[in-house]
């Protein structure tokens, strides 16, 4: 049978535009590159290359302004949706989004993000929860999971001493000026189609001025979980989605 | 009879061979390989091109955006 | 020639003024005495409905200076104000602010420390501004106004040095300035900088979004190697060399014959410069200098009056003494340098600062 021929016209799948040729310092697996991926390219799709200012917060995804190419600010640990806040008040016709881990969003952070959300600023947060701090080494985050093992719950996460973890997601849900809120995973293809389809709604939205969106992203850490990437997965769909139910939690027409 | 084919070109130096394009290939289509590229991973490559229907599942799901995807009508 | 717009006005409400004058184009505080007038000011004016200008009270002092933070990112001209404890909230983002080399205007109204303290006025956080405050080597250029005169130019000011040199300014004043009323004549109204304008000025780094032609741009402060944040380091400290010898501004009474030289900034030179009268009434040859600008500090000028021959040097700060330090750097020995303070709220009288002077140094 006859070769498909590697032109133009048969393209179907490449590396977007916006995706910089610098090699992403995640470890294998990691999902932060597929969800950069989705965000570059729904910037592309929306045609916002030239209107996007990205917050990169303190923590893995520090570097992501390495990677997706449009203007970037680095924040403080925590403070990137009040950054955020005042770069969407300042730029209205701006897309403005931050990219955050569970440590920087939903635990050193979790003032300005509630406060950003509550106040209805028209940006997005791209929320990565994988129930663990990547970037130092795997301690226990704000969403690991009881029983988990992390380098700070060397037993476990146990509620007597280390306390519950908590959804901030479904909290968000419950103000007034946060009109999007969604949970959702990159582990298999179709979750990943999914996902843009969130981070795109997310993205519209926050064009159209509709209040604050949540895009959670339910991830796995390998390194932290000390699991190959594909068994990641599965202990993800095991223990973690029970826990952090994928879809919408909150959508304002 | 006409059937849709598709192929991969995948970014070798790029690949860190984490595997979650294998595990997310529906036709079984790709598995790692014996060599090492310059950062010292086995990567990912086809070994069973014939059965690659250019769904792009693989390239969708890959994190370091290491993989093209081409399809064709093949008469 | 037009009237001069002249009004009678409390120190922090002028802030408000002069920044929606100066085309201030966004403003992010959180209340606290002494000085939410401020954006209490600001509230009431509503500038967003004529120049543009936002105006946005934020959950915390840490989420204002981040607000900043971002809008100076984007080469906006953005400011906030607190007061003593609101101001130690924010020390880690005047860190990022200066590595960054974010240029903007932080306003502190001090109050009594240390803790909760009081709300009454106090200077005591001179090496909190002057000395950086935060982490890491890095400095503020830091105004003390001590008018409410002053408190209206500096913000001009403040703003056209951290635009200048691209680093974080601080009006330094206290509970006394922003608190009392005073005439001022306000500035005509100039117009906020346009995009144009921004992406001339600040182009090359601020990020407004990417444009045809440019690559995109970062603002961080992270850098893994060392040998580069080393460099980092030695362009920061190139500035801050050329901001000492640019930008010190200082001002004297008296001290051409001066014998002993009272040093005062703010509020405590309004009341030194009374002193100043009284001892040269009866006879005694006292002058009065009065830093403007805390960092860069007035080394050079207080160096060659120690060198002329000045007999002594009194500091008289709200404070248990912190400029006094920097007073004797400058003199080097060559002459005793005393320091005289209250603390907690509380004021000295003109005729106190005199008392001390004889006592510390010229009946010694």
């Amino acid at each position: 049978m006859a070769e498909v021929e590697i032109k133009q016209e048969n393209l179907v799948y490449a590396k977007p535009k916006l995706i910089t040729n610098q090699e992403m310092h995640y470890c294998p697996g990691c999902s932060h590159g597929t969800v950069h991926k989705l965000i570059a390219e729904v910037i592309e799709e929306l045609a916002l290359e030239y209107n996007s200012i990205g917050i990169s917060p303190v923590g893995c995804s520090v570097f992501s302004y390495n990677y997706i190419d449009i203007d970037w600010i680095q924040a403080p640990h925590g403070r990137a949706l009040a950054v955020a806040s005042a770069v969407k008040r300042l730029h209205p016709d701006h897309l403005v989004f931050t990219y955050q881990g569970d440590g920087d969003l939903s635990a050193i952070g979790t003032a300005e993000s509630i406060h950003a959300a509550a106040r209805g600023e028209n940006v997005v947060a791209i929320y990565i929860n994988n129930a663990i701090y990547g970037m130092t080494g795997g301690q226990m985050a704000p969403t690991t999971l009881l029983g988990m093992k992390t380098a700070t719950t060397p037993y476990g996460r146990d509620p007597q001493l280390n306390g519950y973890p908590y959804k901030i997601a479904d909290m968000m849900a419950l103000l007034d000026g946060a009109t999007y809120i969604t949970r959702q995973s990159v582990h298999k293809p179709a979750n990943v189609r999914k996902c843009k389809a969130a981070i795109k709604k997310a993205f519209q939205r926050s064009m159209e001025r509709k209040g604050f969106s949540l895009v959670e992203v339910v991830t796995t850490c390998s390194s932290g979980w000390k699991l190959s990437p594909v068994a990641s997965n599965e202990w993800m769909e095991q223990n973690m989605f029970p826990y952090y139910p994928l879809g919408d939690i909150k959508e304002i027409k | 009879m006409a059937k849709i084919k598709g192929t991969i070109i995948v970014d070798a130096e790029r690949c860190k061979g984490c595997s979650v394009c294998i595990a997310s290939c529906p036709c079984q289509v790709l598995a790692l390989s014996s060599e090492v590229n310059g950062k010292g991973y086995s990567f990912a490559q086809m070994i069973n091109p014939e059965a690659c229907t250019g769904c792009a599942s693989c390239a969708v799901i890959c994190p370091d955006s290491c993989i093209t995807v081409y399809r064709q009508k093949i008469e | 020639m037009a009237e001069k717009d002249v009004k009678l006005m409390k120190g922090n409400e002028v802030i408000a003024h002069a920044a929606i004058r100066y085309g201030c184009d966004g403003y992010f505080g959180y209340p606290i005495t002494p000085q939410s007038e401020v954006l209490e000011t600001l509230m009431e004016l509503k500038p967003w409905e004529t120049t543009g200008m936002v105006v946005l009270q934020a959950e915390s002092e840490t989420s204002s200076i981040n607000m900043v933070y971002g809008g100076a990112a984007t080469g906006k001209r953005v400011m906030t104000s607190s007061s003593s404890p609101g101001v130690s909230l924010m020390t880690e983002t005047l860190s990022y602010l200066a590595a960054a080399e974010l240029p903007c205007l932080i306003v502190n109204c001090q109050r009594g420390g240390p803790g909760l303290g009081t709300i009454q006025p106090a200077q005591g956080d001179y090496f909190q501004a002057v000395k950086g405050g935060g982490h890491g080597d890095y400095r503020l250029i830091v105004l003390a106004p001590n008018s409410v005169q002053e408190m209206h130019d500096h913000v001009a000011e403040g703003f056209d040095l951290a635009f200048k040199y691209r680093t974080p300014a601080m009006i330094l004043a206290d509970g006394v300035i922003g608190q009392m009323m005073e005439k001022v004549v306000l500035a005509p109204q100039r117009p906020r900088k346009t995009t144009a304008e921004i992406a001339a000025e600040c182009g090359e780094w601020a990020t407004t979004g990417k444009y045809e032609g440019r690559t995109r741009n970062i603002i961080t402060t992270l850098e893994l190697q060392p040998e580069r944040m080393q460099e980092i380091n030695l362009r920061l400290q190139a500035k801050y060399r050329q901001i000492e010898q640019q930008a010190v501004r200082y001002e004297t009474t008296e001290c051409d014959d001066a014998d002993y030289v009272i040093v005062a900034f703010g509020s405590s030179a309004r009341i030194c410069s009374a002193t100043v009268e009284i001892a040269r009434a009866e006879g005694l040859k006292v002058g009065l200098l009065r830093p403007i600008t805390l960092y860069p500090f007035p080394t050079v000028p207080l160096a060659e009056l120690a060198m002329r021959g000045v007999k002594g040097f009194l500091v008289a700060e709200l404070n248990a003494g912190q400029m006094v330090e920097d007073v004797r750097l400058a003199v080097n020995g060559k002459a005793p340098v005393e320091h005289y303070g209250r603390q907690g709220g509380m004021l000295f009288s003109p005729d106190d600062v005199l008392v001390a002077l004889k006592e510390k140094l010229i009946n010694r």
